[in-house]
């Protein structure tokens, strides 16, 4: 059995480590003397999408727009209500039972200090994953101490400490090396940088681009900083409201943007340029409400270029031939068919 | 003849007491010209939104010792008394701060807020302060503003707070308006729109402006010059190009490439090992010594003395004292 399995990973080396299929969330909203679902809001609405082994999948938008949640049930903090997760073709829930997904797939959070539990020393926070899993306590106690070293901290002065002796950015360290504590594939790093200063911020980000060369580490890295996800992701999925607009490699998603979100999007960035500085608004407004969401296309209401058409047929995912990504738009259609 | 400084501080100190002590602000010398934008660019602990407390005087007597000059329009702000202090705070210097949900008042309307402040400096009756703080809504571009007047802060969005809380800030006309990162909760998209808009009203009114920021994309867009502070201490001010384009501390160097300004994909970045002093006692030596790949032996010895290199460009550093002499 075992041989069985190693000899598909060798033959299915092309083939996605996780899949996302038409996962769906909505949370009601409860209101009223009994609490009934009133509305809900549409978190994630049916999206999918492949994660390849050994590559670092970027996921960009702005807030509400569902990022995290597709984060929280790709491991199932939160149960979808649709939908399936394939980790190494296997699926949650026949062949995969929910522990040996989690130990594939591990999670390091926005918020260090609120992820570690404030009562448990740094060596214990990192053993109690793999002491779970089934590893004896003192070896455990030991791969702690390894791992401790290997995110740059100095595990005899560091493995007796609480969570709250120490930096930010040192507690995300702490909590990159619990996540891996489990020998994980993939690592989904839900804005695990952003509440950083700027240069603890580079010494973490060094880290992971080291530990994933090291590791053979997949990652799927969340940020609303388009900056730092063009830095690490080697493809990158644009998600508005619940839905994923744009698909691609990094470089043709930054130079070549199909979705006119996503261009909006990459022009409000700040210029870097003091002679060239930002001169009009990309992009008006607020994002709308999740739980009422626009027709059609989700983001016609903001859309410069939206058409009629854009108000009542939703447009889907579709190769951009001039481009080598995915979009969602029916104007980039257009200009596909006049090709 | 040189200009009246709007702003003057010289050698400021702030000291906090308690268990442990923290000397947050260490001998800090800044002038601002009338109508002109300086940013404060640092990271957290670096002591920039205690600058800006100091100078609004925020910050809780009890605990807190000050020392040095602070000016505003020629008149030291450390001796004003109860009324001059309420007239000087939002009249001829306000603030705006990062979370407008703690700094509105969850129990107003936007309207009563801003209509509050109008009544203070201005004067009026509240019918007339009403129609003022609807005038001040358009003028930050609320949608729909006659219903946003109406509003608690919690009823309109992340953005929008951020809109009124300008609207207050600016309604009693400062001379001086002191940003603490108001931009840097919110999403980029907005993030962009809050900008422009506090860059069109600051050109309009010909205000002064503190902003301070960890993010120089931010600095970039709004600030005509700026201050990098580290430790309590400024270590090297100049126009927004220079710092870009040719920063000259080490410490800006570092902040630059830590930014990802031009950084390759998937190359390791060049970044500044450690972290910042805990600064429980006044630095004796270049704070900035420990972390520096600079550093010689006269650096953990004293404190190096400001050089200005050019007529805008100062920077705290043996290097360029080394250079200059």
């Amino acid at each position: 059995m075992s041989e069985d399995t190693s000899t598909r990973r060798t033959h299915m080396a092309d083939a996605p480590l996780l899949e996302v299929r038409e996962i769906t969330k909505f949370f009601p909203i409860k209101s009223g003397l009994f609490g009934r679902a009133t509305n809900s809001v549409r978190a994630v609405d049916g999206i999918s999408f492949n994660v390849l082994r050994r590559e670092t999948l970027g996921i960009v938008g702005e807030s509400g727009c569902g990022k995290s949640t597709t984060a929280r049930l790709i491991v199932d903090l939160i149960s979808p209500d649709k939908g399936d997760i394939l980790f190494d073709a296997r699926r949650l829930g026949t062949d995969l039972t929910l522990n040996e997904l989690r130990r594939n797939v591990q999670m390091v959070f926005q918020d260090s200090y609120a992820s570690l539990n404030p009562r448990l020393t740094i060596e214990d926070t990192i053993a109690f994953g793999p002491i779970i899993h089934g590893v004896p306590r003192e070896y455990a106690r030991r791969l702690a101490w390894e791992l401790l070293s290997k995110v740059g901290l100095d595990p005899k002065r560091f493995a007796g400490r609480y969570p709250h002796e120490i930096s930010g950015g040192q507690r995300q360290r702490v909590n990159i090396a619990r996540a891996l504590a489990v020998k994980p594939q993939i690592i989904i790093l839900d804005e695990s940088v952003s509440a950083l200063d700027k240069s603890v911020e580079a010494q973490v980000l060094n880290l992971l681009l080291d530990l994933k060369k090291e590791l053979d580490l997949t990652y799927i890295f969340i940020s609303h900083d388009l900056n730092v996800v063009k830095f690490m992701a080697d493809r990158v999925i644009v998600m508005y409201l619940g839905e994923i607009v744009e698909v691609g490699p990094v470089e043709s998603i930054y130079a070549e943007t199909a979705h006119p979100y996503s261009r909006s999007l990459l022009a409000s960035m700040p210029s870097m340029d003091p002679d060239h500085r930002s001169e009009h608004v990309a992009l008006a407004g607020d994002p709308p409400n999740p739980i009422i969401p626009p027709s059609g296309c989700r983001f016609h209401p903001r859309c410069p270029i939206a058409i009629p058409k854009c108000k009542t047929e939703k447009p889907l995912l579709h190769i951009q031939k001039t481009r080598g990504h995915l979009a969602a738009c029916h104007l980039t259609a257009q200009q596909q068919e006049t090709f | 003849m040189t200009q009246q400084p709007l702003v003057k501080i010289s050698d400021l100190h702030v000291l906090f007491k308690g268990q442990k002590n923290v000397c947050a602000v260490n001998g800090l010398s800044l002038n601002l010209l009338p109508g002109q934008v300086l940013g404060i660019l640092g990271e957290s602990g670096s002591g920039k939104s205690v600058t800006l407390k100091a100078l609004l005087r925020l910050l809780p007597a009890h605990k807190t010792e000050i020392r040095g000059l602070i000016e505003v329009l020629g008149r030291n702000v450390m001796s004003l008394n109860a009324a001059d202090l309420a007239s000087f705070r939002g009249g001829i210097a306000s603030m705006i701060f990062q979370d407008p949900m703690l700094a509105l008042d969850p129990v107003y309307t936007i309207g009563d807020q801003i209509a509050e402040v109008v009544t203070r400096h201005h004067g009026l009756k509240r019918r007339d302060a009403m129609a003022y703080a609807l005038d001040m809504l358009k003028k930050v571009r609320i949608p729909s503003p006659e219903r946003r007047l109406k509003a608690y802060p919690h009823e309109i969005s992340g953005g929008m707070r951020q809109r009124a809380m300008i609207a207050l800030a600016l309604a009693g006309n400062p001379k001086l308006l002191l940003a603490d990162e108001p931009t840097t909760a919110l999403d980029a998209s907005v993030q962009m729109q809050i900008l422009l808009l506090l860059r069109e009203l600051q050109k309009e009114s010909g205000m002064g402006m503190i902003f301070v920021t960890h993010d120089i994309g931010v600095a970039v867009e709004i600030c005509d010059v700026v201050a990098v502070m580290y430790a309590g201490q400024i270590v090297e001010t100049g126009t927004i190009r220079d710092i870009v384009k040719d920063p000259k501390h080490p410490y800006t160097k570092g902040l630059l490439a830590a930014n990802l300004h031009g950084a390759e994909r998937g190359k390791r970045l060049e970044t500044i090992p450690g972290s910042p002093p805990l600064l429980e006692s006044a630095p004796t030596s270049c704070s900035f010594a420990p972390r520096c790949a600079y550093t010689q032996a006269v650096c953990r010895l004293k404190a190096p003395e400001a050089v200005t290199i050019s007529k805008n460009i100062t920077v705290r550093c043996i290097l360029e004292t080394n250079m200059n002499s």
